[in-house]
């Protein structure tokens, strides 16, 4: 971390000194050699006014200028990079300007979506989106936690090396293709799955999470395959945070007589339960701008309903699916407005997460230290 | 006494065993994935694939020649901007910046990061296509380097930070600029990593869709004009898959095992890379 600012004195002191050489080009292939005698040169004589290096580099060694000019580049790639934030969010809020002007920022609360009209309701969206995350979540959460406990606790070191390669390699696959797989896996096994529920002798089907006619497609499928998009980043981030937990603890716990169990329930989890919660919201910011697979598996109806089998629409497939179809500049304009919703969230929840992280990050690699 | 024993004992081997089940349920969706991939893919997978165009539903053969050239292209031109100027920030954030620039500029590569990539399809759209008039293969790219800019940077810093810091006090003892030292001796000695970080962006950006959709938009014909519309491998596959065509499903299956194994590959190779290097590093 300290990087920088020890190396900078010694970059300077060095080369001032140095007889003047004769001026070359920009940016000589500057061999070990020729510089060499630099560093043997006599002692700094305080030759005075060496700050202002602006008007002092032409003359001096080309290094000088060379490391102007690189700094200067890499200093506008980085500031490119931290300006693409600040971009997004311009962008973003002037293209859905036309949109606020016209229906406010109240109307997107209400349920009506239809363009060609003029209404522009989000509400349904926003349901969607929310409710295929809960889904997703409070099946991912759960299992990525668990997961990672077997993996660090229980299973055998080579063996969670494969199980995580395993998992993080999920991560790789692109959500167009999951999507793809959901159709043709998923959907009729969710459906299968409907169906036994719906002809369930004890009535199951009156219950409202599981009533309406059993598709397939619906957001209990785009749950299921969101919680398979948000495992790998739970589970990876959870994993760290119990390899976190200092073996102090574990000993502890273990010197106490607890069972390998209890040693992870009343030790180890307690330790660790702010990170989990970090990794939590990390999938869960993955999870809310998923665009393909939700698409390809919701159904694309936009209704607010209750029941798991219900097809329904997120803001990210209302957006992927209309458009490029927008029968107007503001009918663009009000998904352009859903995107910054998306873009909002996001930079919330991934800010959050992150600084929860470093903090974590910071107070618990003392004890890991020390040991 | 005797009988909290017992109990605690069965509850620990319950829960490790709920614990095992789960591991096991998080590594399926990946092996069911492949398998069906494999078992519909290879048999859908030709060689007119990559020699032929598409073809209307209903005529026989076809192929994803246009998206297969799409791709490259679109990704190759993401990936020369993207890169450079990647490894350019992280070289900043390195060898420049100190401690408080750096962990904010990292800060703001986590949050770009985890922005939908359907976003930054409407950022690119925004900055790129409105002005144009017209979808295009470049404002598809924009779109994806945007998406690869913080996985660069996120990646080749954490490689240049691992590069001992007697590395560049050496440099700077024998004179060296700075730019040099960077250049020549910190770049190089992560240069495994680094690249590791590049295929692994690359692979991320390969399969991206949402993006494209109002980017790149899909060309039914083959295009290699960065200024007209184009298709790209993971666009097409999504048209093919919600058609309503078996040839076209059969296609698209073809289609998901190229862009896997492609994918795939390449992350594996990535591992390789870093896990040759590092045992270089240990002997």
């Amino acid at each position: 971390m300290d990087l920088p600012t020890t190396e900078k004195p010694g970059s300077r002191s060095p080369g001032p000194v140095a007889p003047p050489k004769a001026p070359t080009h920009a940016m000589p292939p500057l061999s070990l050699s020729a510089r060499v005698p630099d560093a043997d040169a006599p002692p700094p004589v305080p030759e005075e006014p060496r700050r202002p290096l602006a008007t002092r580099f032409p003359k001096r060694s080309s290094g000088r200028t060379a490391d102007l000019i690189f700094r200067l580049a890499t200093g506008a790639c980085a500031a490119a990079v931290a300006g693409l934030i600040v971009v997004a969010i311009v962008f973003m809020v002037r293209g859905s300007i036309p949109a606020f002007k016209d229906h406010g920022l109240g109307a997107i609360l209400s349920p009506e979506w239809d363009p060609t009209n003029q209404k522009y309701g989000a509400l349904t969206f926003l349901f969607g989106t929310a409710y295929t995350s809960l889904i997703g979540m409070m099946i991912a959460l759960p299992l990525g936690v668990l997961t990672a406990v077997a993996l660090v606790e229980i299973l055998p070191h080579s063996l969670s090396k494969v199980i995580s390669l395993a998992v993080e390699l999920l991560a790789a696959i692109p959500s167009v293709l999951l999507g793809l797989w959901g159709i043709f896996t998923l959907v009729p096994l969710v459906r299968s799955f409907e169906v036994s529920i719906y002809k369930s002798p004890l009535g199951l089907k009156n219950i409202p999470i599981f009533s309406g006619s059993p598709m397939g497609v619906g957001f209990l499928a785009a749950g299921l395959l969101l919680a398979i998009m948000a495992l790998p980043f739970i589970l990876s981030v959870t994993r760290e945070v119990l390899l976190q937990v200092p073996v102090s603890q574990r000993e502890a716990a273990y010197a106490l007589g607890a069972t390998r169990w209890q040693a992870i329930y009343n030790y180890i989890l307690p330790y660790s339960w702010k990170g989990i919660f970090g990794a939590g919201l990390l999938g869960l910011a993955r999870v809310l701008g998923e665009t393909m697979a939700v698409t390809m598996v919701i159904g694309n109806t936009p209704q607010i309903k209750a029941s798991l089998f219900a097809s329904g629409y997120t803001l990210a497939s209302v957006i992927a699916n209309e458009f490029t179809e927008a029968p107007s500049i503001l009918a663009i304009s009000a998904l352009i407005s859903l995107g910054l919703i998306l873009l909002v969230v996001s930079i919330l929840l991934n800010a959050a997460a992150r600084l929860m992280l470093i903090y974590l990050g910071r107070g618990s690699s003392s004890p890991r230290e020390a040991k | 006494m005797n009988r909290g024993h017992v109990y605690r004992k069965i509850l620990g081997r319950i829960m490790e065993g709920v614990c095992l089940v789960a591991a096991v349920i998080a590594v399926l969706p990946l092996f069911t994935f492949l398998w069906h991939l494999f078992a519909q893919g290879f048999s859908s997978l030709s060689f007119s694939m990559f020699t032929q165009l598409p073809m209307p539903p209903g005529e026989l053969g076809g192929g994803m020649k246009n998206a297969i050239l799409g791709s490259v292209l679109v990704v190759g031109l993401a990936t020369v901007v993207g890169i450079p100027v990647g490894i350019g920030a992280a070289i900043f954030m390195t060898e420049f910046a100190g401690p408080t620039i750096a962990s904010a500029l990292r800060f703001a590569c986590d949050v770009l990061s985890g922005i939908p990539s359907i976003v930054m399809g409407l950022l690119a759209y925004q900055i790129v296509v409105v002005p144009m008039h017209h979808f295009s293969a470049v404002s598809g790219s924009v779109a994806l380097a945007f998406i690869m800019l913080p996985v660069v940077v996120i990646t080749t810093q954490e490689m240049l930070y691992l590069v001992p810091h007697s590395l560049r006090e050496a440099g700077h003892a024998l004179g060296i600029p700075t730019w040099r030292i960077a250049s020549s001796i910190i770049l190089r000695a992560a240069a495994p990593g680094v690249l590791t970080g590049m295929i692994l962006s690359v692979s991320r950006i390969a399969g991206e869709t949402a993006p494209m959709l109002f980017t790149a938009f899909g060309n039914p014909y083959l295009s290699l004009d960065p200024k007209s519309p184009i298709s790209t491998l993971p666009h097409m596959i999504f048209n093919y898959a919600i058609s309503p065509y078996d040839d076209w499903h059969r296609l698209a299956w073809g289609g998901a095992l190229l862009l896997v194994l492609g994918i795939l590959g390449a992350t594996l190779l990535s591992r390789f890379i870093l896990w040759w290097h590092q045992r270089s590093l240990n002997t």
